[in-house]
């Protein structure tokens, strides 16, 4: 009798192996605590040491923005500059931070943790989640900096806002989407880690962060129906519309439908890209 | 699992296999970096240092059966392969051949990884329950036992940097094994903190193994493995070379040691 029999007829199960799909995301969901407490306790512990403590989760931000506003407001000439410039920025640069965080450190999520990774069983997924996690809980602070910023500036607050809301869950699927991805690709390929920030940086510059595409642009319409479909500049031009009134703010109604399709697309199809190498992430080489 | 009924009723049941290892083989490729710089050529080389792969086989077929109930030591020079069998065993590290089988998802005694130093005690024990896969409730049920037996009641708001590498290892050490486990891997817990605390680590280890059906300890020290298991497996470069009572591969072990 080989052993292999011999485990059948005791009814032992094989070790390691990647479970189906729909058992591995069950799984992921029982261990929502772990994520949670994991991206809290994390913010806590890169706080925990600077004197200011949250503050700079805000602090760092603004001052990103400031520096982005003096140097694009004066290199740039007005064509490329819309209504309420600083405003403008301010979400822009926000907005995209939230994405690169999650875009340059979600790549090394797993890569980082490769000694919790090589000494305790739970599902891999909840490393790239937690940091996701992690950055969306160090965005709200900034999102209520954003709208009070918005209304110091004398913009009555008004029921569009809330479009804010659906903006961000489907803005944080996209990231944790993305995330998985490259935490994945990073795995097989250490070196991508030294090419992302340039991808991150290329799409800082082609996003419209810092001026609008359609004022740059305006006139050159294959460059322009391109950038519709670049999910990116979708988000970022749907939170400025909800926030801002004016002709610079009009949203082109498809955005919305483009926005969720991405998002959803990118976050199941990293969910499923992720968990296929699984019994991957704890080897060592 | 889906063999009929009368099949296993047939098989003999006393005692049961726990875990059964067959045929598994470990091996990996690593990129070969960081090569010997030989004297005045070593210019020349670091231009034109070609990045090879070399493969580590660090198990060559290793198999065996272990029953529920017993204490399987496990032990071997540096490098033997040792840890890489009991990470195969957890399902952390994937076989390149053979398969391992367990009646339960084995778990190795380890929380280290998971805490942060810069997070108070409280934080850590929270996290490292988590992490573990126990529940929030069964932590808070737990909490004040995990930090007594670690004795860091003091220090329990302070963070985690702070401690001494003794009160660290405690904490370490009180919060994996405050889960209990069917199958249990300990890789060299036992030898941590002053002499009083492992006295108390070791008589926590024998609760466990007792609670436990099956344990899996690796350790260099001989004394303890006598002392603890009713059975040893030696490995020696991802071979296994014998596997039986504790006095006579102990024996067999250091007298190869010694040649």
């Amino acid at each position: 009798m080989s052993l292999a029999d011999h485990a059948a007829r005791e009814g032992l199960r094989q070790v390691g192996g990647r479970p189906p799909f729909g058992a591995y995301v069950r799984d992921v969901w029982r261990h929502r605590p772990f994520i949670y407490r994991l991206a809290r306790f994390r913010i806590e512990a890169e706080n925990g040491r600077n004197r200011l403590g949250m503050g700079w989760v805000i602090l760092k931000p603004t001052i990103n923005a400031a520096v982005y506003g003096t140097v694009f407001g004066i290199l740039l000439g007005a064509r490329a500059r819309p209504e309420h410039y600083i405003l403008f920025l301010f979400i822009g640069v926000f907005f995209f931070d939230y994405f690169s965080e999650c875009f340059g450190s979600g790549a090394k999520s797993i890569t980082r943790n490769a000694n919790l990774v090589q000494s305790l069983n739970f599902p891999r997924m909840s490393l790239p989640l937690a940091l996701v996690t992690q950055r969306f809980l160090q965005f709200m602070p900034i999102v209520g900096l954003v709208l009070l910023v918005v209304m110091l500036s004398g913009v009555r607050p008004t029921l569009e806002w809330l479009q804010l809301i659906p903006l961000i869950v489907l803005f944080t699927l996209f990231n944790a989407g993305l995330t998985m991805v490259t935490a994945r690709l990073t795995v097989h390929f250490r070196d991508l880690t030294q090419l992302l920030p340039f991808a991150s940086r290329l799409l800082f510059y082609t996003s419209g962060v810092f001026y609008s595409i359609n004022k740059r642009f305006a006139g050159h319409e294959k460059f322009l129906t391109v950038a519709g479909y670049q999910p990116v500049h979708e988000i970022m031009t749907l939170a400025r519309g909800a926030l801002l009134e004016g002709p610079d703010y009009v949203v082109p109604p498809h955005y919305w439908l483009f926005v969720t399709v991405w998002s959803v697309a990118v976050f199941i199809g990293g969910s499923l890209f992720f968990w296929a190498a699984e019994e991957r992430y704890g080897r060592v080489d | 699992m889906d063999e009929s009924t009368d099949n296993s009723t047939a098989a003999p049941r006393s005692p049961g296999a726990a875990v059964i290892v067959d045929d598994v083989h470990v091996e990996y490729k690593v990129l070969a970096t960081g090569k010997r710089a030989r004297g005045t050529d070593s210019g020349r080389r670091l231009l034109q240092r070609s990045r090879k792969t070399r493969s580590v086989h660090a198990l060559k077929g290793v198999s065996f059966v272990a029953n529920e109930g017993e204490s399987v030591g496990v032990i071997g020079t540096n490098g033997s392969g040792k840890s890489t069998l009991m990470r195969a065993i957890v399902g952390l590290t994937p076989t390149s051949q053979g398969a391992i089988y367990a009646s339960s998802r084995p778990s190795m005694l380890g929380v280290g990884a998971a805490l942060l130093r810069d997070l108070s005690g409280e934080r850590n024990v929270i996290l490292g329950g988590l992490a573990i896969g126990m529940s929030l409730k069964e932590i808070e049920g737990q909490y004040d036992e995990i930090v007594d037996f670690a004795g860091i009641r003091d220090f329990i708001e302070l963070p985690m940097r702070t401690y001494s590498s003794g009160m660290t290892a405690r904490l370490k050490f009180a919060i994996a094994t405050a889960r209990s486990h069917e199958i249990l891997i300990v890789d060299e817990a036992l030898a941590v903190g002053d002499r009083d605390f492992r006295k108390r680590s070791e008589g926590r280890i024998r609760e466990i193994r007792e609670d436990a059906g099956t344990v899996f300890l690796v350790s260099h020290s001989m004394k303890s493995i006598r002392d603890t298991c009713n059975r040893v497996i030696w490995l020696n470069k991802g071979d296994l070379m014998m596997d039986g009572d504790p006095d006579e591969v102990v024996s067999a072990y250091e007298n190869f040691q010694q040649d």
